[in-house]
């Protein structure tokens, strides 16, 4: 892509660039920081994770008056009005991922606290891995301009999917196995409802830097492997 | 009786006609070039103005779309060494056949310009002037309301409809394009040609215009060049990108203003032309 006339344009634009790629790193330490949290039981990251929460929403704010202000100056037109408004919406998932994951961490003291966590959100784990690798990738391939690959990981959401139906199932299984779980197998059920949660705010990140890049939207239909919404499996 | 008599015949062939759709093409420009003298100015251009739409013509400058945009009512007559090749049609007719009759071709496809240029006689003649050499009026009464309707559709009536009789040019600059918008209209157009009608106006008269622009839209044909890519992109529904004398694209607006095909047109609308 070519440079602007006006230098400063391109600066502007790099700016914002540069707060989505901070975001998006700023959402993988959380996640993984949230998710280390869960399993190891450590107050100390949760708490960091927590913090680190009004840090992200700092920068959508900036992000948001950068985005604004350059609409109104520059009025930009195709693909640079496409990564303007795809980065506003882009940092709203974001966000909401910083959400999520601040959310996680918030439960880490209460569910330490009932039982030990280890054996129960052992499957967690597989699954927070995945999204981890997600929310990663997701900002990868934004910033390598690669749209195949995007098309791609909105698709791979599918795998969280199926892995968040067969931890709600555990998870269900180790409540009927011993009410005393109940407490913490529910904060958990939480917590892999937001990692779920967090993988669909990927996939909206993907479809977003998909229609920076191209121009086109993937298409709207995308396969849903989550069971848990329709049916709770007999016992 | 289930024979349909001649006058119902008529009523609904004349139904037919009339539900024009927008697609229909109501100038065609196939292989137009232009030379000034020896110089090239536009080469194979093939370009569609659809019935009452707004077709943008947009570009850098010295491209072609003011050239493009003259060979339309043949407004590039009037330079001498200007000569034009190719064929361009309204409603079918070839506009450069020996039959045509310029000045009646002007009537239809009329003209604003850049910079407003009122007559320097009253607001009512600058309309009236039109219709009395097409001989529209036969009575003054008639003149009456040509100048009236014109000035009405012109979104201009209120603001001068005491003060017929002062000159044109005693108007603010907003309002003299109006009035050459209302002495364009006047002679009943099917097509409106405008050179950068916004360029000399400020943005509040040049709102106005606007507005005006999407209301005449709906009795008329519009091409209009402008170097505002806002402009092009509120007012019109097709959009056509010159470079060098060439159309490099041409396309419904919403797609040409969030996802061009040629790089050149992305160049231009995001403002990275070298």
């Amino acid at each position: 892509m070519g440079e602007h006339t006006v230098a400063s344009f391109d600066e502007d634009l790099e700016q914002i660039s540069q707060l989505i790629r901070d975001m998006g790193d700023l959402a993988g330490s959380m996640v993984s920081g949230a998710t280390r949290a869960l399993l190891t039981s450590d107050n100390a990251v949760a708490q960091r994770v927590v913090s680190d929460d009004a840090i992200m929403d700092a920068r959508q704010r900036e992000l948001d008056d950068r985005a604004i202000t350059l609409i109104a100056k520059r009025q930009p037109m195709a693909q640079d009005l496409r990564h303007v408004v795809g980065s506003i919406r882009m940092a709203g998932d974001l966000e909401r991922i910083g959400d999520l994951a601040k959310n996680i961490a918030k439960r880490v003291g209460t569910v330490g606290l009932s039982v030990t966590p280890r054996d129960l959100s052992h499957s967690i784990d597989g699954m927070a891995q995945l999204v981890l690798i997600q929310v990663q990738g997701v900002i990868e391939e934004y910033a390598a301009r690669d749209a195949a690959a995007l098309a791609k990981l909105r698709a791979d959401d599918e795998r969280i999917d199926v892995k968040y139906t067969s931890v709600f199932r555990e998870l269900l299984t180790y409540m009927m196995e011993d009410p005393r779980n109940i407490t913490a197998c529910t904060h958990l059920l939480f917590c892999a409802k937001n990692l779920e949660r967090i993988g669909d705010h990927v996939t909206n990140i993907a479809e977003n830097a998909y229609y920076v890049l191209t121009g086109t939207q993937l298409p709207a239909n995308r396969p849903k492997q989550d069971e848990t919404a329709m049916s709770v499996p007999a016992a | 009786m289930n024979i349909m008599t001649e006058q119902s015949l008529e009523t609904a062939v004349d139904n037919k006609m009339s539900a024009k759709s927008n697609e229909t093409i109501k100038m065609r420009g196939d292989k137009v070039g232009v030379f000034y003298g020896e110089k090239q100015a536009l080469f194979d251009v093939n370009l569609d103005v659809r019935h009452n739409q707004v077709t943008a013509l947009i570009g850098p400058s010295g491209c072609g779309k003011s050239t493009f945009l003259r060979c339309l009512n043949r407004m590039n007559d009037t330079i001498d060494s200007a000569r034009v090749t190719g064929k361009i049609t309204l409603d079918n007719e070839d506009i450069y056949d020996k039959n045509i009759d310029v000045v009646e071709l002007r009537a239809r496809v009329g003209m604003v310009f850049q910079k407003p240029n009122p007559f320097p006689k009253s607001i009512y003649e600058n309309v009236a002037y039109g219709p009395r050499i097409h001989g529209l009026a036969k009575r003054k009464s008639d003149m009456d309301a040509i100048v009236e309707s014109s000035l009405k559709k012109a979104a201009i009536w209120n603001e001068v409809k005491d003060r017929l009789q002062e000159p044109g040019t005693g108007l603010s600059g907003g309002q003299q394009q109006r009035l050459c918008i209302a002495r364009a209209i006047a002679v009943s157009p099917e097509v409106i040609l405008m050179d950068e009608p916004c360029s000399a106006l400020d943005p509040i008269a040049t709102a106005r215009v606007e507005e005006l622009i999407d209301e005449l839209r709906q009795n008329y044909t519009i091409v209009i060049v402008t170097h505002s890519m806002q402009q092009a992109a509120r007012v019109s529904q097709r959009t056509a990108m010159f470079h060098l004398g060439y159309l490099v694209e041409e396309g419904a607006t919403d797609k040409m203003f969030t996802n061009p095909d040629d790089r050149r047109t992305q160049d231009y609308i995001t403002g990275r032309f070298g």
